[in-house]
């Protein structure tokens, strides 16, 4: 019962990074009406703005806001700006060409810390460092829980600030019906650059707590991204509740069956899962259906 | 018009054999030795070391006038950790005229690709640890540092005497290297009276070790073997001081590696490693070698600089004893060889080659301390 609990927890801890990720997914799809197959790399990236920003020797508080700040101006404005923007202004607007483009990205960013930081994986330092706590006879890791209570808290926090303010409804209408939210005298482009931003803002966070246990490396979106992205489909894609609930599971899972079942078929689960939503509950556990004319 | 033409030609056709002529006098002033590792993926921070302690090597006995009047030529193919495209680039570096080939480091590329060289015969010196590598009978792969048949055994005694430990676990990646020691160290534990209480492989490049330490944690174990590559063993390290496990943590080779220490920080404090190689060792040669490689790339090396290193010295002083660039007699001049570091310095330790190219010297057993590998003790050549 104590592994139980243990294992439990820390599947928790790590599927609630996996959220952070997945809801990523889940805000550009309803701001651009697409799927940025970059997200995983979306994550692997401000770690190193963070290593930058230590080499040039701020301290880490100051590193990590420094990174932060890099990753919601790349990550969210440029990204916006001289991809998402383009794309949809274009000739092939939209759908299938900016899916392309976000996977062109993906290649370019994970290349480009190759070129740049080395293949090599690179120390990452912990945000909150060692401790355990007894729980129920349990050993937990203070690391564990402290990511697990941030990643919710940035979960319940942008919940409420979607629902409960002006600006987040303004963005749920935009997501909506861009066209009526526009006649309502929304702003919709900022609207949209909002999403974006928080993207950004999110993945860096899921970053920050991850990859001191993954180390920085180039390839670490790879993984990521996909995880994020099952999660996603898993939970449902046009709700953020649905993100987490799928990163959490998928996060629970995956220690799980490492743990009880097989340690060597582990990262099939993930794919196996989404087989099994896509085939019973397409719209994922918490998602509703959209229709869509064509 | 015709006399143009023919001026023209002429012109050409001097140009064409000038060419050649400086081309043929490169290629029989050269010896082409070309360093065929993991350059990028899992195994990038081994064969990034291999490579540049291959590259110190080489620009030293350059400097002193090369081996036998040729001097080296090292080129870099980067096999990605990938088997079937180190075997692609072993092809590729023999048809561009390998003398003998240095790499690969990972265990699983090694017996894909030696069977390339193997072929063509061309001596091929790796920084592989699997048992298996040798016991292929090939007579052109040669170690350069010894296999898990022969480390993994220098462990058992530190269990039973010193850990007397009488329930172990085992953290093993399920690729070649970590088959081959799992497979050597079920075998001395069972030998030994230990019993083996938690078996648990991973995968290579696996991220995730939180239900890894789970299992380990709960099978009551009074100590635990990690042996995974340095990558994972860092973020083992790392899961093991999240979930504050007590029992000593001991690894072949890899765990208490510099990359590893710098990876997992205090997490790998206290760990414990047999190593066949360690700039950490209190022996002069290796001591200057440690500081020649700071000083050439700055940055500290693992063990895998060293094998790199020993492996650009074994082929000179082979093919200097030899007399000639003959691949055949060098193949037959090495099984048996023992080179003595006082007549052979910069194989920096006295190293000895049996007929299916395993190697024995003298080996340590290192503990982290500090942030640093210190050495503990010595094992004999076995």
């Amino acid at each position: 019962m104590e592994q139980f609990l243990q294992v439990f927890l820390s599947g928790l801890a790590t599927g609630s990074i996996y959220a952070l990720a997945a809801i990523g997914f889940t805000l550009v799809w309803q701001a651009a009406q697409t799927v940025n197959f970059a997200q995983g790399e979306f994550v692997m990236l401000p770690a190193f703005f963070v290593l930058i920003a230590s080499n040039f020797g701020l301290p880490l508080p100051l590193a990590i806001l420094a990174g932060l700040a890099a990753s919601v101006l790349v990550l969210g404005y440029l990204f916006k700006r001289l991809i998402v923007e383009p794309m949809i202004r274009g000739k092939n607007r939209g759908g299938l060409s900016l899916i392309i483009a976000t996977m062109a990205l993906a290649i370019f960013l994970k290349e480009s810390v190759k070129e740049f930081y080395g293949a090599e994986a690179q120390p990452y330092p912990e945000l909150v460092s060692g401790g355990t706590l007894s729980l129920g006879g349990a050993v937990i890791s203070v690391t564990d829980i402290f990511h697990l209570l941030l990643s919710l808290g940035v979960v319940v926090g942008l919940t409420l600030f979607l629902n409960r303010t002006r600006t987040g409804r303004a963005m749920q209408a935009t997501a909506q019906n861009p066209d009526v939210a526009e006649i309502l005298g929304v702003d919709t482009k900022r609207m949209i650059l909002y999403a974006f931003l928080i993207n950004a803002a999110l993945a860096a966070l899921a970053s920050f707590l991850i990859t001191p246990f993954y180390l920085a490396k180039f390839s670490n979106g790879e993984y990521l991204g996909m995880i994020a992205f099952i999660a996603a489909i898993v939970g449902g894609f046009n709700q953020i509740r649905g993100a987490l609930a799928g990163g959490l599971l998928i996060g629970v899972l995956d220690n799980m069956t490492a743990t009880y079942v097989t340690a060597e078929y582990r990262a099939a689960l993930p794919l196996v899962l989404l087989i099994v939503i896509i085939l019973f509950r397409p719209q994922g556990l918490l998602g509703t259906s959209e229709g869509r004319t064509v | 018009m015709k006399r143009r033409n023919f001026m023209a030609a002429a012109g050409l056709s001097v140009m064409s054999l000038t060419a050649f002529a400086v081309q043929s006098a490169r290629a029989e002033d050269t010896v082409a030795i070309p360093c065929v590792c993991e350059l990028s993926g899992a195994g990038a921070v081994s064969g990034t070391n291999l490579r540049d302690g291959a590259h110190l090597a080489a620009d030293e006995i350059n400097a002193a006038g090369g081996i036998l009047g040729k001097k080296i030529v090292m080129t870099d193919y980067d096999t990605q950790t990938d088997p079937q495209t180190s075997r692609a680039l072993v092809q590729k570096a023999i048809d561009a005229g390998a003398y003998a080939i240095v790499g690969t480091v990972y265990s699983g590329s090694t017996i894909v690709n030696m069977l390339v060289a193997k072929q063509a015969g061309v001596p091929q010196f790796t920084g592989a640890e699997a048992p298996n590598v040798t016991q292929q009978g090939n007579p052109y792969i040669f170690r350069t540092s010894s296999s898990a048949a022969k480390g993994v055994p220098a462990l058992t005694a530190y269990f039973r005497d010193t850990v007397k430990a009488k329930k172990i676990a085992v953290a093993w990646v399920n690729n070649e290297f970590g088959k081959g020691g799992h497979d050597v160290f079920i075998k001395e534990m069972k030998a030994a009276g230990i019993e083996v209480v938690a078996d648990v492989p991973s995968e290579q490049g696996q991220a995730d070790f939180a239900s890894d330490v789970s299992k380990i944690k709960e099978s009551g174990a009074e100590a635990v073997f990690v042996y995974l590559n340095e990558e994972e063993s860092a973020r083992f390290l790392k899961e093991a001081k999240k979930q504050d496990v007590k029992v000593p943590l001991v690894g072949e080779v890899t765990l208490t590696g510099q990359k590893v220490i710098d990876l997992a920080g205090d997490a790998a404090e206290g760990a414990y490693a047999h190593v066949g190689l360690t700039t950490g060792a209190d022996v002069a040669s290796i001591r200057d070698f440690a500081t020649k490689f700071k000083a050439k790339y700055n940055r500290d090396t693992d063990h895998n600089g060293i094998k790199g290193y020993i492996a650009v010295y074994a082929i000179k002083y082979v093919t200097e004893l030899v007399g000639s660039f003959d691949q055949e007699a060098f193949v037959k001049k090495i099984h048996g060889l023992t080179l003595d570091v006082a007549k052979y310095p910069g194989m920096l330790l006295t190293t000895s080659w049996d007929d299916t190219g395993e190697m024995s010297r003298e080996s340590f057993m290192t503990q982290v301390v500090a942030g640093k590998q210190k050495v503990v003790g010595t094992v004999p050549a076995n």
